[in-house]
């Protein structure tokens, strides 16, 4: 008995040939994607590597194509070396004060918010995310301005000498706020902030409330009960938007350009280096720091089991 | 039950928390109507309209805003059909190399931008290609995938495999299938993913800034203003659009996937 079907036209053949090999299908639904990655980006990443192990003619100003590890030795130099360990510090502050912050957001969106105001939380975290970066960065430099709001509001308050206080504290302060590490640290606190928030929100949600009874049942404080078994639950999370904060503010060059002192972080010096100063291979190395930076976090992150919170 | 309240202390710090990730933006609408034009002096001397007039008449605004749609609509285009291949490849099928496709997938947002940007910098520097829409638009694209791949993959994941079954056993072909049936359910998926893809590209500036040469998108026009303000209202009235024209499809984009599991936000 036969009981296949008449042949209409060339989509059902196809989709014959499909049938009895999904391997063809497979093959040509990834093929033009894998082709666009492929080829534009570690294609670009590969350039990027080349290009940081060229260097460039001190005389003259062109670009030797030829290898040397000359411009990685450059990174060495305390001018340039400091910028990294600079953006290390930014990086790592940055990751610290999000944490702290992120926290109770995240726990109590995790925890308490029910109903509406789950939804609240959740689209209150996704538009400041989502909405336009450079409009928070302006954002900020209307608030941290010397004739700005905060300063308007400090003064209100009685509160004047309070940021006076906190400006003049040396190496970290400045001028005015919009002209101070703090400020830059607190623009970066502000705009990486959702990153930390969301993974640290999907780890506490899973959390166990049994294992929070059972510890109060046992006598735990809240204190000891958020010391030893929330924060260890939570700490995948921790670690997963640590990632976020530590990755993007150690490639941004935008903040620290609009809001802060002269002193460089790495992206402003690759910025810098292949515009005005047309130090390609220079610029290239430099971008080269924060992804090994990034791949020796990445090892230590997934070490500790940050990515099943992702 | 004890767990039903949260402590005061909490509830506070969680709602201030909110507030701080919100009120900055509001500052940006006020400073469009101060009188003030060289400082941002708080509170503003006065209210005036006039800025929009302005914003509206000069003309140093519109060709970067032309520009910035025309790659925002190209690059979306492009990352949806990219995009929805690749969902649909990954979604069902275990491949050898899938886990390091879908690390491929994510690496373009995952790394830095200035690491995306300055590795295509590299790549037009050693291939001689001249900075153009194209080179723009080259860029955009590739972090754009990965916002239709999300919000694809996902919906893809949660589409029954029966009804796809029951469309063959009806006599239709896998086009028809697609036609009648997958697409229909993929929809409001795609176009929530394109929404995104397209408010992440109007809004793009790290990676733009190194594929633009001296082209100008909206985004970049505005850092300009940044670094070196004249009639800094204007700036503010162009914020305001920037941000409206990433908001709403944003709120579109969310509203569209609500019902699911997996929502389209989630890991820009």
């Amino acid at each position: 008995m036969t009981a296949t079907l008449p042949i209409r036209g060339a989509g059902d053949r196809l989709s014959g040939l499909f049938w009895r090999r999904p391997g063809v299908l497979l093959a040509l639904l990834i093929a033009p994607p894998l082709l666009w990655l492929g080829v534009v980006y570690l294609g670009s990443l590969a350039a990027l590597l080349m290009q940081s192990f060229y260097s460039i003619d001190e005389f003259s100003g062109v670009v030797v194509e030829e290898f040397t590890t000359k411009t990685y030795a450059e990174l060495l130099r305390p001018s340039n070396f400091d910028i990294i360990i600079r953006t290390l510090l930014m990086s790592a502050a940055v990751t610290l004060g999000a944490a702290i912050i992120a926290f109770p957001i995240a726990y109590f969106a995790a925890r308490y918010a029910r109903g509406r105001w789950k939804a609240v939380f959740y689209l209150g975290i996704l538009l400041p995310l989502w909405s336009s970066y450079l409009v928070k960065v302006y954002a900020w430099k209307l608030i941290l301005a010397k004739e700005g709001i905060l300063t308007w509001a400090a003064e209100g308050i009685g509160a004047g000498f309070v940021l006076d206080a906190v400006l003049s504290l040396p190496g970290i302060g400045g001028n005015s706020l919009s002209t101070s590490f703090i400020g830059t640290w607190l623009v970066f606190l502000y705009v990486w902030l959702p990153y930390m928030i969301l993974p640290m929100q999907a780890s506490l949600e899973r959390v166990p409330l049994s294992m929070l009874e059972a510890s109060a049942d046992l006598g735990a404080t809240p204190a000891q009960t958020f010391r030893s078994v929330i924060l260890p639950l939570a700490m995948p999370g921790v670690i997963a938007g640590s990632i976020f904060t530590f990755s993007l503010t150690m490639g941004d060059y935008i903040i620290p350009q609009i809001i802060g002192t002269s002193a460089r972080f790495v992206g402003q010096a690759v910025y810098q280096l292949q515009g005005t100063a047309g130090n390609l291979p220079l610029a290239a190395a430099f971008a080269v720091v924060p992804i090994v930076i990034m791949l020796v976090y990445l090892t230590l992150a997934k070490r500790a089991g940050a990515f099943d919170a992702l | 039950m004890r767990s039903d309240r949260a402590p005061i202390g909490l509830t506070l710090a969680a709602i201030a928390g909110l507030l701080f990730l919100h009120l900055p933006i509001l500052l940006i609408f006020l400073y469009a109507f101060t009188t003030e034009e060289r400082t941002y002096q708080f509170p503003p001397p006065g209210l005036t309209l006039k800025w929009f007039e302005v914003a509206w008449n000069r003309p140093d605004i519109w060709p970067p805003l032309y520009l910035s749609l025309k790659v925002a609509a190209v690059s979306t285009a492009l990352a949806l059909i990219l995009g929805t291949l690749c969902a649909a490849a990954m979604a069902r099928a275990r491949f050898f190399g899938r886990d390091q496709l879908s690390l491929l997938i994510i690496l373009p947002i995952a790394l830095p931008g200035i690491i995306t940007g300055m590795s295509l910098r590299s790549a037009f520097s050693v291939m001689d290609i001249p900075f153009s829409t194209f080179t723009i638009i080259l860029g955009h694209a590739t972090f754009c995938i990965v916002i239709v791949f999300n919000n694809a993959v996902a919906r893809f994941r949660r589409l029954s495999g029966g009804i796809l079954e029951a469309s063959a056993d009806l006599g239709a072909n896998g086009f028809q299938t697609f036609r009648h049936v997958i697409l229909p359910n993929l929809g409001s998926a795609l176009l929530a993913g394109g929404m995104l893809a397209f408010a992440l590209s109007f809004d793009e500036v790290i990676v733009t800034t190194f594929t633009a040469g001296q082209q100008s998108t909206l985004p970049i026009w505005m850092l300009n203003e940044l670094v070196r303000p004249r009639q800094r209202p204007v700036t503010n009235v162009v914020a305001i659009v920037v941000f409206v024209t990433t908001f709403i499809p944003i709120l579109i984009a969310y509203y569209l996937t609500r019902g699911g599991s997996d929502t389209a936000g989630a890991g820009k």
